[in-house]
């Protein structure tokens, strides 16, 4: 059989390699840490054995290490225990006479179109009836990247301004500075991965006008800010795999998030603020709940979550950016 | 409608907005934020205070155009708005006292998280105070929980990175206990709303249904709070939480965060299940003996300690026991101790902490014992402070730990089997507390020979100095205004029911 001389062919018998050049081939290297430092390691190791967990010398420690252990196997079964107790006396689940089919869930199921203007009862329920919860559940999202940032983020030094007998703040020394987790980034990944590259391609638009669409319908079907944020976030992670760090930080930097999250949760503060206030005061809010149905209804709703979605999607990369370099 | 009706929505929508907004400023400006946040909304809970006194009713406020079962809703009474003024002052002076120690302990660059962690903080508190919605309560105690990990680990070694995740740990199975309790009673009673859930829980109390899911869902949701406010066998996490965080931290901590949770359990025992019902149930007696051994253990713990910022940790310990040592009680003069203890211990607490840090300053930055010697001639301020702060814990007349002693010694000898091993505890605790105190208070005004130490005067830290002043007045208002405050308390639990 005559041999075919086209590029898959000649990838097929091994004579060429059409990746060469174009992906970085590194063969992964198993960590290996430096005889130094697993010295150190097992030095502290060793300490730690001799001097805290002393269990053949110190009685003390034996018997509260045998004790902890028991204690919490009896407390988690006796816990268990108590709930399921607790679940057999529970009114039987899906009962019409239960206590939770009462007039507050038939009033959201019988009112909620007309008073919210959203097809979707949950949206309607949670961004409407009680939109302050959620307010703070959002505050709960912001709250939790304010945190990783202090754990996670690296800054380059910048000193306060100087004061008088005040002691200034000084970096532990094992610190990572901001280049080298920049050049850490990429030790165990190769760069310029084709078929990543590719298959991105196709599958980030598509995630990423999916997530718009759960979002902008969050008050017409299933689905809302939050979901269609969580997708959002995966496709821009997705992305950022691909094509790194030089590609995505074109258009979303730290700044970028800052801004993003701070318009978002502003509007959402401001706009609940206002419904609160004329609603308390027994005020007309004069925001038109639209036909129900359409894209444009139920007042405030699609707005809110527009404002949600922007804010799950950028939480979402940033912990991503953040448990990566160190920044964004 | 009043105006000042407005203020419990915007004390907590205003300090939201501020934690939002200070995400983008400079340290600087976000730290002005948060002064002026702070004193806006303590000015506006005291207009509140003035007008709840007046008009002598609580009243509803209704979040949006939707009324209370189907939509959000706060409530405010004179205690609401009281402790909203209280938890204002208490944070003010303990930022203030805070602020040199920030600097150096904290990068610079993350000093706008740290303030955007105290904002939330302080909008989740009065969200506590002032909620009157089961569910509202839970999403905030959240924040309250992720804000006080922040404000633990902001000072960033391996202590506080280790004390964050075991107060996180802990205060998750808190969080979890609470909300399964919830959970339950959800499925009981089909109401999140505290008043409805009560009218429902009358009605089971009634027909006896659901007695036994009920009993079980009041001791979740206690069990749940005291593992969040450090009750005695679980205050593993605090020591560490309260010792080796920045000062602030510590300081806010262990007056505000939880006693925001003691005051949401004293709301859901009046507003949701009851008083009668609480007193009546066995879960009343479990907090008691808790509280009792807290107590003692706490102080035990406290004397063993050779380091003075753990060793103020551990006296919380103690007095979180009395605290729900007056709660276990089952009586409304032991609520109003509680109350009362609340505000005392919050008061003294901050101003140990806070002054703590002065005399460690002037001993080379250490805190064992051995080097706080005669700190309190290196640091005049300093010492006066730390001793009242001393005086008041032990139970010296005209400082405020005297009158909640005293509340506590009354609630309990009208008390019928309590009263024994209430006195007993009272008494022990007291000797304690004063074994460790005055063993302090003694220990840094002993001359000390060696020269070269570092000697501060008031007049080098004059906002520190202020702060300290400040302290020592509220907890001697606390001491010798007790009469008015005791009866506010009165009118604000009375005003619960």
């Amino acid at each position: 059989m005559k041999r075919k001389n086209n590029a898959f062919f000649r990838w097929f018998y091994g004579e060429t390699d059409p990746m060469q050049g174009k992906v970085e081939m590194r063969p992964q290297r198993e960590y290996a840490p430096k005889e130094g430092e697993i010295r150190e390691l097992l030095a502290d190791h060793q300490t730690l054995r001799e001097r805290i967990y002393d269990v053949e010398d110190n009685g003390k420690l034996w018997f509260f290490d045998r004790l902890y252990r028991a204690a919490a196997v009896f407390f988690c079964l006796a816990l268990i225990f108590i709930l399921l107790v607790n679940v057999s006396w529970l009114p039987p689940s899906g009962g019409a006479d239960n206590p939770v089919n009462n007039e507050v869930s038939a009033r959201y199921i019988e009112n909620g179109l007309q008073e919210t203007g959203a097809v979707n009862i949950v949206t309607g329920m949670i961004l409407d009836y009680r939109a302050f919860d959620t307010f703070g559940e959002s505050n709960v999202l912001f709250i939790a990247t304010v945190t990783v940032l202090i754990l996670m983020r690296l800054d380059p030094e910048k000193k306060a301004p100087a004061k008088k007998g005040v002691p200034v703040y000084q970096k532990p020394e094992d610190e990572l500075t901001v280049a080298q987790a920049q050049a850490n980034d990429r030790v165990f990944e190769p760069k310029k991965d084709v078929i990543l590259q590719q298959v991105a391609g196709f599958l980030v638009p598509v995630i990423v006008i999916f997530g718009i669409y759960v979002i902008l319908n969050g008050h017409l079907s299933p689905g809302g800010g939050f979901s269609g944020g969580a997708i959002i976030g995966a496709g821009l992670i997705l992305y950022l795999n691909a094509f790194g760090f030089e590609k995505t930080e074109r258009f979303f930097t730290e700044k970028t998030y800052k801004w993003v999250c701070f318009a978002a949760l502003t509007f959402y503060c401001l706009a609940k603020s206002y419904s609160f206030f004329t609603g308390a005061n027994g005020l007309e809010s004069g925001i038109p709940l639209g036909t129900p149905g359409a894209i444009l209804s139920s007042g405030l709703i699609l707005p809110l979550n527009i404002c949600v979605g922007l804010v799950v999607a950028c939480t979402m990369y940033a912990f991503y950016a953040l448990f990566r370099k160190g920044g964004f | 409608m009043r105006f000042v009706q407005n203020f419990p929505f915007f004390s907590i929508i205003l300090s939201m907005f501020a934690g939002i907004v200070s995400s983008v400023l400079p340290p600087r400006a976000a730290k002005w934020v948060n002064t002026v946040l702070i004193v806006t909304v303590g000015v506006m809970s005291a207009a509140l205070l003035t007008f709840l006194s007046g008009t002598g009713e609580p009243f509803v406020y209704r979040m949006g155009h939707f009324p209370a079962p189907w939509g959000n809703e706060i409530r405010a009474g004179v205690l609401e708005a009281g402790m909203a003024l209280f938890f204002c002052i208490i944070m003010l002076l303990s930022m203030a006292g805070g602020r040199k120690k920030l600097i150096g302990e904290v990068e610079y660059s993350k000093h706008s998280l740290y303030y955007i962690m105290v904002d939330l903080l302080l909008s989740s508190l009065l969200a506590l105070v002032y909620t009157n919605d089961l569910f509202t309560a839970y999403v905030f105690v959240e924040i309250n929980t992720i804000s006080a990990c922040g404000l633990i680990m902001i000072r960033q070694n391996g202590r506080t990175i280790e004390a964050a995740v075991r107060y996180m740990i802990m205060s998750l199975l808190g969080s979890g206990l609470f909300l399964m309790g919830l959970c339950t009673l959800y499925d009981l009673t089909g109401h999140l709303l505290m008043s409805n859930i009560r009218e429902s829980v009358e009605q089971i109390m009634e027909q006896g249904v659901y007695t036994v899911p009920l009993a079980i869902t009041i001791g979740l949701i206690s069990a749940g709070l005291a593992i969040k406010s450090a009750l005695y066998p679980f205050h593993t996490w605090l020591p560490d939480a309260y010792g080796y965080s920045t000062v602030s931290s510590a300081a806010m901590l262990s007056s505000l965060v939880s006693k925001g949770y003691i005051f949401l359990l004293i709301k859901i025992i009046y507003r949701v299940i009851g008083f009668e019902a609480f007193a009546q149930s066995k879960i009343i007696d479990v907090l008691f003996v808790f509280g009792v051994l807290g107590m003692i253990f706490g102080s035990v713990s406290a004397i063993r300690e050779n380091d003075i910022r753990r060793m103020i940790a551990f006296s919380s310990v103690a007095q979180i026991g009395y605290i729900y040592m007056g709660m276990g009680l089952g009586t409304q003069i032991g609520m109003t101790a509680s109350v009362f203890h609340i505000l005392s211990h919050a008061a003294t607490k901050s101003l140990l902490f806070i002054a703590a840090i002065g005399l460690t300053d002037v001993s080379r930055g250490s805190r064992r014992f051995i080097d706080l010697t005669g700190a309190g001639y290196r640091h005049k301020m300093a010492g006066a402070a730390f001793t009242v702060g001393a005086l008041s814990m032990v139970g010296i007349p005209m400082f405020s730990g005297f009158v909640s002693k005293l509340l506590f010694a009354e609630a309990s000898v009208g008390h019928f089997y309590k009263m024994l091993p209430a006195v007993i505890a009272l008494a022990v605790s007291t000797i304690l507390n004063a074994i460790y105190f005055m063993k302090t208070a003694i220990r840094i005004y002993v001359p000390e020979r060696r020269m070269g130490r570092e000697v501060i005067t008031a007049g080098q830290e004059p906002v520190y100095a202020a702060v300290l002043v400040c302290f020592i007045l509220l907890n001697i208002a606390l001491g010798m205004l007790s009469q008015p405050i005791v009866e506010w308390i009165g009118t604000g639990l009375s005003m619960f029911g």
